[in-house]
């Protein structure tokens, strides 16, 4: 077995086809990274739990995270049920929360403006 | 090994010159100058040192929050392990794998060789493909639509108006069905060729992608490499003659869907590991 692996060349694996590397589709790389991959408990407890609720409601909102960049949507981080940064109590960033707050609830109204109108033009 | 950094693993292999190389090489992929090899029995893993405060519970929660963040994270990880595949065959970890310092790495490599060393030899071969099914009634010929539409003799504008929302929504059902036959085909198709096949989440359609189609099917399989164009070319035919469905085919992959204890039969499972 080990003379397999050392006689192979990075030629032979790659295929004729796109290679993913950097180009790859950020929701495609998340969805096996954060979702695949062996899970072995390491010395640093990950709570995966908050992972799969971010990467869940990433999904139910965007079908491309690089669209929604493009976006500027970025309200799970504000969402008091998913970022531990939206509970801060600095005072430093209320103003900040506040004016994020404003944002997020333009953006949600937004996107269900948008739904709604989508699934008007389906009917 | 300094008190600030601890060890994250990206991925293991066998121990040899192969897992060396994709070190050297995932290193230069990545910019993780300090990605090494940390070998144990007859295993090795891709490690390198992080910061430890960004790899506390909390610190990962923080950065997985940020999208900006959680994208270097996750393309960093990807990198390393895409570059190590091309070499050799890798486990790829799941995302923020983290120990103390290299001893630790070491401890479960020992520990887990057993099922690591299985998995490896299940996975010597092959290659990730993903498949994607949309519906795409925009991508449809118009026939579904256009002779509805020009119909409107003598008839109000209001009827015209009706009809043709009757027909946008005919062609969007007509596409979803015949997506759904299209994905079924290519479960079967690719089942012929492939090793394995799981079934991820369909990747939902948000507002922003109108235009790209719903994605009704997400797919992973398992292909032995020699197999790729024969894969491929089963894949892309079911869709030969289906107006209004795109397929869409992402790969190579390292094999992060099939890197699982779970035991895999050939045909695309649901995808509820542990949910």
């Amino acid at each position: 077995m080990a003379d397999l692996l050392q006689g192979r060349t990075a030629s032979e694996r790659m295929s004729p086809y796109d290679r993913q590397g950097s180009a790859a589709n950020l929701a495609d790389i998340l969805e096996r990274v954060l979702d695949k991959g062996v899970v072995i408990a390491g010395d640093i407890r990950i709570n995966l739990l908050d992972i799969e609720l971010l990467t869940i409601k990433l999904r139910l909102v965007v079908a491309s995270v690089d669209k929604a960049k493009e976006m500027g949507i970025d309200w799970w981080e504000h969402d008091p049920s998913l970022s531990s940064r939206a509970r801060t109590s600095d005072p430093e960033v209320t103003s900040g929360d506040e004016r994020l707050a404003v944002e997020n609830e333009r953006l949600r109204a937004e996107v269900s403006r948008l739904r709604a109108r989508e699934i008007e033009d389906e009917r | 090994m300094s008190d600030d950094r601890v060890s994250y693993v990206y991925a293991v292999g066998k121990r040899g010159p192969a897992l060396e190389s994709a070190a050297t090489i995932g290193a230069a992929a990545s910019g993780h100058r300090g990605l090494r090899t940390v070998c144990e029995g007859g295993l090795g893993a891709l490690v390198s040192s992080v910061p430890a405060e960004q790899f506390t519970e909390e610190g990962v929660k923080y950065q997985l929050e940020s999208l900006d963040q959680l994208e270097v994270i996750a393309r960093a990880h990807h990198a390393v392990v895409a570059a190590a595949w091309e070499h050799t065959t890798v486990l790829p970890m799941r995302l923020a794998t983290v120990f103390l310092d290299d001893a630790r790495v070491a401890d479960m490599l020992r520990e887990r060789a057993h099922d690591l060393a299985r998995l490896l030899e299940q996975l010597e071969g092959h290659v990730e493909w993903g498949v994607k099914v949309y519906a795409d009634p925009g991508a449809a010929p118009t026939t579904a639509a256009a002779p509805v539409a020009t119909v409107s003799v003598g008839s109000s504008p209001g009827r015209d108006y009706l009809r043709q929302r009757r027909a946008r929504r005919q062609a969007h059902e007509q596409a979803l069905r015949a997506a759904d036959a299209v994905a079924a085909r290519v479960a079967g198709a690719a089942r012929e060729v492939a090793s394995a096949g799981v079934e991820h989440r369909p990747q939902q359609d948000g507002p922003v992608s109108a235009g790209q189609g719903e994605n009704v099917a997400n797919y992973a399989f398992l292909v032995p490499s020699e197999h790729t164009a024969r894969f491929q070319r089963a894949v892309r035919s079911q869709a030969a003659d289906a107006a209004g469905v795109r397929i869409e085919i992402t790969g190579p992959w390292a094999p992060y869907s099939f890197a699982t204890t779970d035991a895999h039969d050939g045909s695309p499972t649901e995808d509820n590991d542990g949910r």
